[in-house]
């Protein structure tokens, strides 16, 4: 069996910052300024399809920010410092798409700022370099939880976004295993079942991200829903989407008709306008080989195999297409039937999702190190997120780094307590 | 006695109106500084005085009362020496009384009753100033025996008197019990006099001092790796989990229990405060690596007994004033609290089953 495992050792060796915390509180107003004249330029460019042209240096005075707002110039001297996401980005792209915990954090520091960590530079270096002519190559982010998994899929898919790609992106995989309220037997073929309610929210999000394809691409063959309705080839794609969101019975179906018709479009072999790259991103894709919640009308138990969007969802992983990317990322938190203590991907994939996945490029996600940590302590200080006036002093950073053991989401929790 | 003042000033007046004009300054102006206060009809009912009387308690005189009588004394006593024609500066106590008796005549039999003019340290009970700061924690470390200028003097504290097999030994001679209780009576009673202290070293013949609580520790051994790195082993109990740890001073914040990250094993955060206890009392946080192992009972309980061994390999790195600041802080006493035994007749330790009147 042929396994390429690529084994990235991150070795990183950063200088040690010397940082001012008197400075970085004397000019908050400063960079606040210079972060407003961002938004509006932002604000008033329609299409975020055109790159920014962010300054080339990063701004001396704030340590842990930097003004880059383009994913594609982040490199790594910005390490560790904190990104602002434009809000019509955050708008188009992730409405849904971000973890719940960071949009309420978006809500109240009334911006989204992202940190440039290692994993996700790593990700966009291999997109960057990647041939897409041939098939498309299978990124999984692992690590333990809590780790940063999520932001930095959302980080290389912002990338993606700014590059001009077609966005399919699946929050979280695992909301389509479990608590679904109705399960249809499918229309088209007679073991399946469907889950029209899911599969429509998916469309209208995708509608949402990719409204600028949408009117581009057009349909290869006839699809057939009822006897009374049926998509005619050569519509476009806006359409198919419309016939999904509107007849919640065949949404499913309408879902595997996409995601089959941009299988089919991605690599701009059809007509000459629709050159286009396709990014699949998935969180939480052990969710697509595990086990569900579900259970059939006599109460056995439901396969993932048996439940439409699972099924072409893992078609779509297949890498029998070109000219795009598979991007994944494990999840625990969600996952159904798992230990919590499994993290590794053969672990949390399972035997068959192993198999069907391989060979893909493992992209290791951990705990803050020194730098990231320090920067996520000045950025809360710079929000003025750590009220305890004991916070503020070096023993009570000792403190917080002991709690929390420099894990993103549990030093999250702990600094909202405060 | 202000009263008494403003009466003689007024008795004082009329006489004087009458025999003379010599002091009339004076009783003006005394007569100013006292003022008499407008007469009000509140109509009050007496129910209210009741209550009043009974929860005031004895009278409590303030610092700065007191020191406002002693003024108006001072000043009142020279206005008596001006009234009598005498040099207020040589006034004595005598001629006060002298002068008040020739002022207020009285034919009260009981000599106490009559008018008196006195220093106000004679007049008012002395009492012992408040013993407390404003958040009531007493000044005086000795404030909960009831007696503690009794139990400060020196022999008292810090020591037990000598039990009865120690006086034998001393005596050389056999005494009974009831010897020995008579000789400990008489002891005391030469302590309750004054000027025991003159008799001190008499008296701590027969005291032997009691150890000081701190030097009972045990302090586990420091040990070296191979590596050069000090470490020293320690364990802790709590409720039937057992802990024993290795802590290395190896400058990373590094914790393992039972193979595992601390920050997985404890998923709650206080069990990661109560390992975080010690090390952040003595202010080591991010230079020592633990590793531990622990079994038994539950997760609050193994945390606990965590906490413990770890304060106890501390002591080997720490100082002897910090030694004692831990036993105070209560980081090195085991939890004696277990899980009570469940009695016979009743649903558990505590709980007793339905009760029903028929």
């Amino acid at each position: 069996m042929t396994s390429c495992f690529l084994r990235y050792l991150s070795t990183f060796s950063l200088g040690n910052m010397n940082l001012h915390k008197l400075s970085s509180r004397l000019y908050p107003t400063a960079t606040q300024k210079f972060r407003h004249l961002h938004i509006q330029s932002s604000g008033q460019q329609l299409e975020a399809v055109a790159v920014e042209t962010a300054s080339a240096e990063p701004n001396p005075l704030s340590v842990f920010r930097t003004s880059e707002q383009d994913p594609t110039y982040h490199s790594e001297g910005h390490s560790g410092q904190y990104y602002m996401l434009p809000p019509a980005h955050i708008q188009k792209l992730f409405p849904y798409g971000l973890p719940p915990r960071f949009q309420l954090q978006i809500k109240t520091f009334n911006e989204g700022c992202v940190m440039v960590r290692p994993p996700a530079l790593e990700l966009i270096s291999y997109l960057k370099r990647a041939d897409y002519s041939k098939p498309p190559l299978r990124y999984v982010l692992y690590g333990d939880i809590g780790t940063g998994k999520t932001m930095s899929l959302c980080h290389a898919l912002h990338y993606c976004y700014t590059q001009g790609w077609l966005i399919v992106h699946i929050p979280d995989a695992h909301l389509w295993i479990k608590n679904c309220k109705e399960l249809l037997p499918s229309s088209s073929r007679p073991s399946r079942f469907d889950q029209p309610i899911q599969a429509s929210q998916w469309l209208k999000n995708f509608k949402i991200t990719n409204e600028r394809f949408l009117s581009k691409l057009k349909t290869t063959q006839r699809y057939v829903w009822t006897k009374r309705e049926s998509t005619e080839k050569g519509q476009p794609l806006g359409e198919l989407i419309d016939q999904g969101v509107n007849r919640m019975k065949s949404s499913s179906d309408v879902v595997g008709a996409v995601l089959r018709e941009l299988k089919l479009q991605a690599g701009g072999t059809t007509e000459g306008e629709g050159a286009f790259k396709l990014a699949v991103a998935v969180d939480g894709v052990n969710a697509l080989w595990g086990k569900t919640s579900l259970k059939k009308e006599d109460r056995t138990m439901c396969e993932p195999e048996e439940l439409t969007l699972i099924h072409n969802l893992r078609k779509m992983m297949k890498n029998n297409w070109s000219g795009g990317a598979i991007l994944t990322a494990l999840s625990q938190t969600g996952s159904v039937f798992k230990p919590r203590s499994a993290y590794l991907p053969n672990e949390l994939l399972g035997e068959e999702g192993f198999d069907s996945m391989e060979p893909f490029v493992p992209v290791s996600v951990s705990n803050y190190n020194e730098k990231e940590f320090e920067s996520c302590y000045l950025y809360y200080l710079d929000r003025s997120w750590l009220q305890h006036p004991h916070s503020r002093s070096e023993e009570g950073k000792k403190e917080l780094i002991f709690l929390c053991n420099k894990n993103p989401s549990i030093l999250e929790r702990l600094c909202a307590a405060l | 006695r202000a009263s008494m003042a403003a009466s003689s000033c007024r008795g004082v007046r009329s006489i004087l109106w009458k025999y003379g004009s010599c002091g009339k300054n004076f009783c003006v102006s005394r007569s100013k500084t006292v003022p008499q206060l407008p007469v009000r009809h509140i109509c009050v009912s007496s129910a209210l005085w009741k209550k009043n009387l009974a929860a005031a308690g004895p009278q409590k005189f303030t610092l700065e009362f007191i020191n406002k009588q002693v003024e108006e004394f001072e000043i009142g006593k020279r206005h008596l020496a001006n009234m009598m024609g005498e040099d207020p500066e040589t006034f004595t106590q005598e001629d006060i009384d002298r002068s008040i008796a020739y002022l207020f005549p009285s034919g009260l039999f009981e000599k106490r009753a009559r008018p008196v003019m006195k220093h106000p340290e004679e007049i008012f009970p002395k009492q012992t100033a408040v013993q407390w700061d404003a958040e009531g924690r007493p000044f005086h470390f000795l404030f909960y025996t009831g007696q503690q200028s009794y139990y400060s003097l020196l022999l008292l504290t810090g020591s037990r008197w000598l039990l009865k097999e120690e006086i034998e030994e001393y005596l050389v001679e056999n005494i009974s019990d009831h010897d020995y209780m008579r000789m400990i009576q008489l002891m005391e009673k030469l302590l309750s006099m004054p000027y025991c202290s003159l008799e001190e070293e008499f008296i701590l013949k027969f005291r032997k001092q009691l150890e000081v609580q701190s030097s009972k520790h045990e302090i586990p051994a420091l040990q070296y790796d191979p590596q050069g790195v000090t470490f020293s082993v320690a364990d802790g109990r709590r409720k039937t989990a057992k802990a024993s740890i290795t802590l290395r001073d190896s400058g990373s914040g590094n914790i393992t229990i039972n193979g595992r990250n601390y920050l997985h094993y404890f998923p709650l955060l206080q069990d990661r405060e109560q390992l975080m206890f010690p090390l952040h009392f003595v202010g080591m946080l991010g230079r020592f690596d633990v590793e531990g192992s622990v079994e038994g009972s539950g997760h609050s309980a193994q945390a606990g007994a965590l906490r413990l061994a770890i304060s106890r390999a501390l002591l080997s790195f720490v100082s002897e004033g910090e030694v004692e600041k831990m036993r105070q802080a209560g980081l090195l006493t085991a939890d004696p609290r277990i899980k009570e035994r469940k009695k016979p007749g009743q649903e558990g330790a505590r709980k007793k089953f339905t009760w029903k009147k028929r």
